[in-house]
């Protein structure tokens, strides 16, 4: 399959007064055309910030991109101007927020922000975008179309919204679509019924699917590969049967410990990973995980790991990987 | 609906007993002359008890009413009818001095670690203010020596006596606002989701930490949740509840194991499970529609519009809550 997407060394950074926030510190990953793939993580990793860096969205200042390179279709997407920006951005690559309630405008009703963007996009008459418009309502599942596109964002609940957010991503058949917490605000019915719809919808139109998500459950039912994120670093890769199955950063495993699991006895006490998550404005050259990991060795503090590929599209960074997989295989 | 025919325990053991609680909020139109047009539904016939030292779970998606009916036992509410007894003292006939003794048995853990803790007052001050209220520890001296205890009971550093809300990251808050519920040595405490806006490293760690808490403290908690794998986790019953009634009751176990009401089974069907081979097996019942508005719920089961199993009987009859089998009770006419 072709590339879509190629990240390569992309860094984020904000300045603010308590110093630099190296808030995406060198990502490298890429997405082929049509498929899913999940960016996991803790709050505070990077995961948005290094979606909003694609799309350049980052608000400067205090943010900035610094370094590394975004291709989307072979075209490098930092050379391109504002202007031709903003034809990729909705065109090419669409964007779903977490917050529902607040990426639509209050004050403009659902068909006029749908069919701005098919007029703004695909220079389509105020007709054909109104029954375009129509058709994709439609299509993400909303019923009495017609009648919902004179309403307001405050008609609708917080699930049709983000249906709403799915209609205008899709409004102008983008290659790809960068969904941010797409589903964490909603109740668990809705969630599984939005889940449902992107996957199926994305199945169809063939578009790749970019899921930023904290939610270990939803990127197992949902993810061809997986990439989880700490501290601004993507530190295990590969598809999702491997990284949850055979885990190779102490992170990945801690974190998949940490959560009860329905489908298992239960346990008398979680697992979960001590102390807190660093702080971005004070990494140093070192595994940025070390202060929290159990299998930390002195090589951890004074020069951090590089993805190193273990086997086939599975990547990890960590010195201690084979130590990790003799302590899971005795266990 | 009599009492009788409810699940309720023997006397002995229950601690907090409620008892066909209804709180319905009036809906009003006008700004001049406001008009009550309506009711919210919010809790509507609500009955259960809680045992001393049991951890009550309470599941259900936004606006089914777990919350208010958390906030009607605190009587933060006036429940618009309905008992609520707590260690056989009926708290709607309490005046406000009356409550006060009440309200250092009863302690609250709120959901959002940033809006509940006052942003201009020190930790210290406030895990020691609910004791100058209470009158607990008196003596200035002991009280401060209580509260780096309750840090250190609570896990953190005593270095954050002096420091503000706003230098601590929301795990720790949660912290603290467990610190704060502990101060006055309660016997009870609701947990309105209190671990679900924590990261999922920093939640495995609440959780313990409660669960350490409510061993060595002997406390009762009511845990009021969406995450059903959490409640599942902590709890020793669950109840769910759907548009301000309750739909099923029943033991942990059984109710994972042996769920009864279509609602259950379609909420626990929705949560995914972090094992890509499980869930690509699984089968995935996915409820249709979305949570009607319980100014105007739909009539008989408030469920059957979205329920894969309804018959025609559904939209006209509201289903008993009756018992099944012992202590496993459900709200469905077609169990």
């Amino acid at each position: 399959m072709a590339k879509l997407l190629e990240v390569e060394d992309l860094q984020t950074q904000f300045f603010t007064s308590a110093g630099v926030v190296k808030a995406v510190d060198g990502i490298t990953y890429d997405v082929e055309e049509g498929e899913t793939v999940a960016v996991v993580g803790e709050s505070g990793c990077g995961k948005s910030v290094s979606a909003l860096s694609i799309l350049r969205l980052i608000p400067d200042p205090p943010g900035r991109v610094v370094g590394g390179h975004i291709k989307f279709m072979g075209q490098d997407l930092a050379t391109l101007s504002d202007e031709d920006m903003r034809t990729v951005r909705g065109r090419q690559i669409a964007m779903v927020f977490q917050e529902p309630m607040t990426s639509l405008n209050p004050v403009l009703t659902i068909g006029l922000q749908i069919t701005e963007t098919l007029q703004q996009h695909l220079n389509l008459n105020k007709e054909e975008a109104n029954a375009r418009a129509v058709e994709l309502l439609g299509k993400v599942g909303i019923s009495d179309p017609d009648r919902r596109l004179k309403q307001y964002p405050h008609h609708l609940s917080g699930g049709m919204r983000q249906r709403v957010m799915i209609a205008l991503a899709l409004s102008c058949n983008p290659k790809l679509i960068i969904a941010d917490e797409p589903t964490t605000a909603l109740d668990v019915t809705i969630q599984a019924q939005i889940l449902e719809l992107m996957k199926d919808l994305t199945r169809e139109l063939d578009v790749a699917l970019i899921v930023i998500t904290h939610n270990l459950g939803v990127v197992a039912r949902y993810a061809d590969r997986v990439n989880v994120m700490y501290a601004g670093r993507i530190i295990e890769s590969g598809t999702a049967e491997d990284v949850y199955h055979y885990p190779r950063h102490p992170y990945t495993l801690a974190l998949l410990r940490s959560v009860p699991r329905m489908d298992q006895p239960r346990k008398a006490k979680l697992d979960p990973v001590q102390g807190q998550p660093p702080d971005l404005t004070k990494l140093d050259k070192g595994c940025a995980f070390r202060p929290r990991c159990n299998f930390a060795i002195d090589k951890c503090t004074s020069n951090g790991p590089v993805l190193e590929t273990i086997e086939k599209g599975h990547t990890v960074a960590c010195w201690q990987h084979e130590k990790l997989l003799n302590a899971l295989e005795t266990a | 609906m009599s009492v009788e025919g409810m699940p309720q325990g023997q006397d002995s053991d229950v601690l907090v007993r409620v008892k066909n609680l209804k709180m319905h909020f009036p809906v009003t139109e006008g700004a001049l002359i406001p008009q009550v047009v309506g009711h919210v539904k919010a809790v509507d016939g609500v009955s259960f008890d809680i045992k001393k030292g049991e951890t009550l779970g309470l599941v259900g998606e936004s606006g089914c009413g777990k919350t208010t009916t958390g906030r009607c036992i605190l009587q933060l509410e006036k429940p618009t009818s309905g008992d609520i007894e707590y260690d056989s003292v009926n708290l709607g006939n309490l005046n406000r001095v009356g409550m006060l003794p009440m309200r250092q048995r009863i302690q609250v853990i709120f959901q959002d670690p940033y809006s509940s803790l006052n942003p201009r007052m020190k930790i210290g001050e406030i895990i020691s203010e609910p004791m100058h209220v209470h009158n607990i520890e008196p003596d200035q001296q002991t009280r401060d020596k209580r509260v780096l205890e309750l840090l250190s009971v609570c896990g953190l550093n005593a270095k954050f006596v002096d420091r503000y809300p706003h230098e601590m990251s929301g795990g720790q808050r949660q912290r603290v606002g467990i610190a704060r519920a502990l101060a006055v040595r309660p016997e009870f405490i609701i947990c309105d989701e209190a671990v679900s806006a924590l990261d999922v490293s920093i939640q495995a760690q609440v959780i313990n930490l409660l669960e350490d808490l409510r061993d060595e403290f002997n406390l009762t908690y009511l845990f009021i949740a969406h995450d059903l794998s959490v409640v599942r986790h902590l709890c020793h019953r669950v109840a769910v509840m759907y548009l301000g009634k309750m739909v099923e009751l029943a033991d942990c176990d059984e109710l994972y194991d042996n769920p009864m009401h279509p609602y259950t089974k379609a909420l626990l069907s929705a949560v995914p499970i972090p094992d890509p081979t499980i869930e690509h097996k699984r089968k995935h019942q996915v409820v249709k529609g979305e949570i009607p508005s319980p100014i105007n719920p739909p009539s008989g089961c408030v469920f059957h519009p979205r329920c894969i199993s309804a018959v025609d009987g559904c939209s006209k009859a509201i289903p008993e809550f009756r018992e099944v089998k012992p202590g496993h009770w459900v709200a469905c006419s077609e169990v």
